[in-house]
């Protein structure tokens, strides 16, 4: 335990969430992970190993793939942060990714899909007609229990495909 | 696994953060992309009262060519390295190995100072840096010194870096162009730190290796810089009788752990094994095939 | 008047019935976010609780010093032993007959077992609390090696125990042993070893392992003081059973208590038992009167919340000297931990091993299992498997491939030349099984012909070739597996969990408008069921799975079921599902015929409707015939249309598949690549294709996870090494192998729909496949049997003791 006993501040956390300002006053120690799904009430992302291992905590910070599990709020004070919860398009219908894992059939019991939709959405900024071999070691950060990743190989393609315009042709397995 | 609780800092220069650093002495732990820290926090095996959160400080980032060497800045990421153009065309072998640090989102905000400055013998960059001779830049509160990366390290999580001392960047000398490289890692799965680990980069004279230099990860309670192996491929054609001795001699001086990853006897020849298999990818790269 | 030009082909197709790819119902939600899992849950005024473990495998516990959590601002309160006892809640029945302390009782057995239970108002305030507890220890000597467990000079584990000569399962014969559980034919057996031309034997170890979902075992338990009514959300595959439990330990009237398991992140046999979590949040709850959640942490859940497997199987094999196999002896070691908590049907401590016969016509076998405690976690639930299936598959597939090498026969002939046949279903085995179908030759033909089996033999022979000649350090294992599952517990002639008979449960309700809610005893982690029970429906019942809802979890609305694990759900739930849709469907028949004036026998059923035999015209869909049970029911019949069903299924239904691996082992570094896998399942009936391919390749990872490393191992001092997602072996999509699939369908013949359960035969066939390819690899260097986990620096230990290494 702490050795020093100042009382320890709260500190003001200002990000933009999924689009929306929000702005709490929290511990320094609150994990991010904790902020959004306690203080925000998005239970989208999830923790399951707490040591940046399962990336199912993953978020989008500023662009970029973040284990929200492994980064205390403060860090991200500034910052946009999309979730799953913001994914979906405008006018409510899927995101290209959603539908992608709906149709290849590359989710099951539903627990790592927040977080891998979020990887696979900064995977295809960055890389947007991605080869199986890139995806898989872009996805590398996540594990699934349930689907051996096989079908989200595909659904991320079928997702691709639909973003880049063109048609996808495989079936999922 | 929560962390305990401990105050937080955001200083904007390197004076500031070094302040900071030494007037909390030991209670304060500078925090880079947080990724060895925060599960070690998790943990409760580290305590720290205070965090000095580095990501505000302009001066510890970017790549930089100076003369003849490569500065890169402390809170660099990953990611960022891998990226990098610059590191692509004069030290492709950095990016080599960064893409097997870890995985995509640890790489985002792990930093390049944290794995190296931390002392754990699993991390991948230190072995690379005594391969490459690189120097790292400290500050401190009474001012800056440069110390060796093959000087640095002196036990798991001990290190040269005084209390109040933070590292700002690390110095690559430049290999000539055309030079031969190859990280190789063994690993039980993406994510793991080595079983064991090679690094080497070397230049041919003709068909014979003119310079030659190997570290090796993970097989010991710091990198290995294998001043022995890298002497006796020099002047050799990396025939199979020389790899077999240059892996004898990189084994000798590795001292692994029995662990998740196996007996420490396996781990030393692994370190055999990936040297003699770096040495021979190295060569293949330097000859342009 | 569209609805004249739709055809026989469009009906079908609208209903999404049994046999479609549907796409599932779940992901919309799923996708996006909305999924609700117990940590999603708030309550007002929740507390959160944890646990305070022992950092030893084997102690007396001297002192716990709470006074300093109690300080700190936001701790309500910890709970020891000590405050259980007067509630008499200290200790708890486990589901095998034996007893777990809930918090240590002045002892010790494993380690990170529960201590104290500290309750504060969040969960970092919970962590420091844990902090401040100080807990004084007196070491005992530890057991961990089980085949040490029953020396006479052992440590004494369960002193509780002393004295007590017969357990649940009859008698002790040691103070570490908890049970022997034999079947068949000893004397018989042993004649056929006197006389056999041919024998094997070998130690075939299945090492420990843990189901490890992605979301761990939590709970959130809240009591109402004022209605005396208890509220307990949890990750539970079984929420009924869970019900009973609380409130035969609680006191509470079952009906007094609400079990509600929402979404699940996976279970895989980790969210049977019950768990001194729940129990904890119960009380606390019950003190406080507050809502208490408690989470396990993923180290918590390795090291506590149940393994899987840790058989050690002594197997032998007698046989013709032409490969015909004439008996099966196997002796079991079971380490079962400090506390036998495995979760099987009660009469069966060693679960269903006695299918070790697996796919072939042993004409005599015995089988004996000796269960002992030893100083590490409680558990041995079924990881993805019908109860000790997948050792019992293991040990005979591992076995066979051990006799054909002693035989000198390909692995795949020996196979075939023993398998059941097709005529000799039903088949009784030597052990006392009922097979009920299969056609094993087919599926192996049909297995070996898709991955061109005989090229591949001779490519490994030229391969081996090529190795001894020093041209290459690669070595190639082809592994070749036919497994038989046993699945759909059961019968209540010989299953049941705390004395419930093991059946299953639907109930269905069309709605006035001609949609339907329905709701299952059954409980999906990731199965999909709101998606395939919904086919099932449709098909029975000509409504569109669209139209249909399926609701699981709330034991306040759904029947009593026996939940989800040990593939049960299609044999047993889903049969009740098309039974209780019959009795829908029969009443319906009524109401056409009221409505079509003619005799119900003049009436049959077409795709969504009744219409007149031979008079196709006249008919009506399901939807009419929905709102006139509502609004104009048959004079004499009363209104609604809804039924129950209760399936106690008269036999198990026996799934069974062909898989075939093939890997590239570099004997240099133990690195083992897989090139191909092949996996050939019968499980009947399709319901889903998609759902079912999606279960194979889930199973598979899991089966290649376990064969190729992932283990919850103890050093000697009984400390738990690697439980977190560094070492313990779950792969990326970058390690895991890619998977091909096919099928042969062979409906059970007892089933009402045909279907027989597959979300675990890939676990049960895949870790035999894995290791037998391992062992394949190497049986031209002389080696017979590698044990598992064959992580990479074991393989490579296996080469150098094979002189691989030059």
């Amino acid at each position: 335990m702490s050795a020093d006993t100042t009382p320890i501040a709260t500190l003001p956390v200002t990000l933009t969430v999924n689009g929306r300002k929000v702005q709490r006053f929290v511990e320094p120690r609150t994990l991010l992970i904790h902020f959004l799904r306690e203080e925000l009430s998005l239970t989208g992302a999830h923790i399951g190993c707490e040591t940046s291992h399962c990336g199912a905590c993953t978020v989008e910070i500023d662009g970029l793939s973040v284990k929200s599990c492994t980064l205390f709020a403060v860090q991200a004070d500034g910052a946009a942060v999309n979730t799953v919860e913001g994914l979906a398009n405008p006018d409510g219908t899927l995101h290209a990714l959603q539908e992608g894992f709906r149709q290849m059939h590359g989710l099951q019991c539903g627990f790592c899909t927040p977080g891998m939709l979020m990887r696979a959405k900064v995977l295809l900024s960055e890389n947007p007609d991605p080869t199986e071999e890139e995806i898989r070691h872009g996805i590398a950060g996540n594990l699934c229990r349930c689907t051996g990743y096989q079908n989200i190989v595909k659904a991320i393609q079928h997702a691709a495909a639909t973003l880049n315009g063109r048609v996808f042709q495989e079936a999922a397995e | 696994m929560i962390p305990g609780p401990f105050h937080y800092h955001r200083p904007t220069s390197v004076a500031e953060a070094v302040a900071l650093l030494a007037a909390h002495g030991d209670d304060a732990r500078p925090l880079a992309g947080g990724h060895s820290l925060i599960p070690m926090m998790k943990l409760r095996m580290a305590v720290p009262d205070h965090l000095v959160d580095l990501a505000a400080i302009p001066d510890l980032k970017g790549i930089c060519e100076d003369g003849d060497r490569i500065v890169i800045g402390a809170t660099t990421t990953q990611r960022e390295v891998i990226g990098s153009d610059l590191l692509a065309a004069r030290l492709p072998i950095l990016a080599e190995t960064a893409r097997q640090i870890a995985d995509p989102q640890i790489r985002t905000k792990g930093t390049f100072g944290g794995n190296v400055a931390n002392g754990d013998p699993g991390n991948d960059m230190p072995a690379l840096m005594q391969c490459l001779d690189a120097v790292y830049r400290l500050a401190g509160p009474d001012g800056s010194r440069t110390v060796p990366a093959r000087d640095y390290y002196q036990g798991a999580y001990f290190t040269a870096l005084e209390p109040g001392e933070l590292l700002t960047a690390v110095e690559i000398p430049v290999p000539p162009a055309g030079h031969g490289y190859a990280y190789e890692k063994l690993k039980r799965k993406v994510g793991d730190y080595a079983t064991a680990a090679a690094a080497v980069v070397l230049t041919l004279d003709g068909g014979t290796v003119a310079t030659a230099s190997i570290a090796l990860t993970n097989v010991a309670s710091t990198p290995l810089h294998a001043a022995a192996a890298s002497a006796l491929v020099i002047g050799t054609g990396l025939d199979a009788a020389t790899l077999k001795a240059a892996a004898d001699a990189a084994k000798a001086i590795t001292d692994p752990a029995t662990d998740g990853r196996g007996t420490a006897e396996y781990r030393r020849e692994m370190a055999g094994v990936m040297v003699a298999r770096a040495l021979a990818k190295a060569m293949r790269r330097a000859k342009g095939a | 008047m569209n609805e004249m030009v739709i055809t026989r082909a469009e009906r079908e197709a609208r209903l999404e019935g049994m046999g479609c790819k549907r796409k599932r119902v779940e992901d919309v939600r799923f996708t996006q976010g909305r999924g609700q899992y117990v940590d999603d849950i708030k309550l007002p005024g929740m507390l959160h609780g944890d646990f305070v473990r022992s950092q030893y495998a084997h102690a007396k516990i001297t002192r716990i010093d709470a006074s300093k959590a109690l300080a700190l601002p936001g701790v309500i309160a910890v709970l020891t032993a000590e405050e259980l006892k007067p509630l008499g809640l200290h200790w708890m029945p486990t589901l095998a007959g034996d007893v777990q302390a809930v918090l240590a009782d002045g002892k010790v057995c494993f380690q990170n077992q529960e201590i104290a239970f500290v309750i504060a108002e969040d969960r970092y305030i919970v962590d420091d609390a844990l902090q401040l507890i100080e807990v004084e220890y007196e070491e005992l000597p530890v057991l961990v090696d089980p085949f040490r467990a029953l020396d006479p000079e052992a440590p004494v584990i369960r002193p509780d125990l002393d004295g007590k000569m017969v357990g649940a399962h009859g008698p002790r014969k040691h103070h570490n042993h908890i049970f022997e559980w034999t079947i068949g034919d000893r004397p018989g057996t042993d004649e056929a070893f006197a006389a056999a031309e041919v024998t094997v034997k070998e130690m075939i170890s299945y090492h420990r392992t843990h189901p490890s979902p992605l979301e761990t075992c939590q709970c959130l338990a809240a009591f109402d003081k004022v209605k005396g009514e208890l509220t307990l959300y949890g990750t539970f595959q079984a929420p009924h059973v869970i019900r009973t439990v609380a409130s035969l330990l609680s006191k509470i009237p079952e009906h007094k208590i609400h079990v509600i398991a929402p979404d699940i992140g996976g279970g895989f046999g980790n969210k049977v038992g019950a768990y001194s979590g729940y129990i904890c949040s119960i009380v606390a709850s019950i003190v406080t009167g507050l809502p208490v959640k408690w989470v396990e942490d993923r180290m918590e859940n390795l090291s506590t919340t149940s393994f899987a497997r840790d058989y050690h199987m002594t197997t032998e094999i007698a046989a013709t000297r032409d490969g015909k196999v004439t008996g099966l002896r196997v002796h079991v070691l079971a380490d079962h931990g400090a506390f036998d908590a495995c979760a099987d049907p009660s009469k069966w401590p060693a679960g269903f091993m006695n299918i070790v016969t697996g796919s072939y016509d042993f004409p005599v076998a015995h089988l004996a299992v000796d269960g002992v405690y030893t100083n590490k976690a409680p558990g041995g639930v079924a990881y993805r498997c019908s109860f000790r299936v997948t050792e019992a598959a293991y040990c005979i597939e591992r076995g066979m491939d051990i006799l054909a090498q002693k035989l000198g026969m390909d692995p795949a002939d020996l196979r075939m030349k023993n398998f059941i046949r097709r005529e000799q279903f039903p088949y009784q085995s030597a052990l006392g099984w009922e097979y009920d179908s299969g056609d094993y030759h087919l599926a192996m033909q049909k297995a070996m012909d898709a991955i061109d089996y005989r090229a591949l033999r001779a490519e490994q022979k030229a391969r081996q070739e090529a190795f001894r000649r020093g041209e290459t350090r690669e070595i190639m294992g082809i592994g070749v597996t036919f497994f038989t599952e046993i699945v759909g517990a059961g019968p209540s002639k010989n299953c049941d969990i705390l004395g419930v008979a093991m059946f299953d449960s639907a109930e269905i309700r069309i709605h006035p408008t001609g949609s339907i809610i329905a709701r299952m005893g059954s409980k999906s982690q990731g199965q999909g069921h709101e998606t395939t029970w919904a086919q099932i429906i449709a098909t029975e019942l000509g409504i569109p799975a669209a139209d249909i809802m399926i609701e699981e979890g709330n034991t306040d609305t759904a029947p009593y079921g026996l939940g989800t694990y040990g593939s049960r759900s299609t044999p047993v739930a889903g049969a009740a599902i098309a039974l209780a849709a019959r009795k829908i469907r029969n009443k319906a028949q009524m109401i056409a015929a009221h409505l079509l004036e003619v005799s119900e026998y003049d009436l049959e059923w077409d795709i969504d409707g009744f219409r007149v035999k031979g008079n196709p015209e006249r008919s009506k869909t399901m939807t009419e015939i929905a709102w006139a049970a509502y609004n104009s029911p048959p004079p004499g019949l009363e209104p609604g249309l809804e039924a129950v069903s209760y399936y106690d299924p008269p036999n198990m239904t026996y799934p069974f598949g062909a898989y075939f691996c093939v890997m590239d082992i570099d004997v240099d570094t133990g690195v083992a690549a897989i090139r191909r896998f092949y996996a050939l399942d019968d499980c009947g009936t399709r319901i889903n294709p998609m759902i079912i391919e999606g279960q194979v390749h889930g199973g598979l990872t899991e089966a290649f996870a376990i064969a190729m490393g992932q283990e919850i191992k103890y050093d000697a001092m009984g400390n738990v090494q690697g439980a977190s997602f560094m070492d313990f072996f779950l792969p990326t999509a970058v390690e895991t192998p890619k998977w091909e699939t096919d099928h042969t369908v062979t409906p059970s013949p007892h089933h009402p729909i045909g279907a027989k359960g597959v979300g675990e035969s890939p676990n049960v066939g895949g870790v035999p496949c894995f290791s037998n390819a391992v062992n394949d690899a190497f049986g031209f260097l002389g080696s017979t049997h590698i044990q598992m986990p064959h992580d990479a620096w074991r393989v490579w230990e296996a080469a150098k003791r094979l002189g691989a290494h030059g």
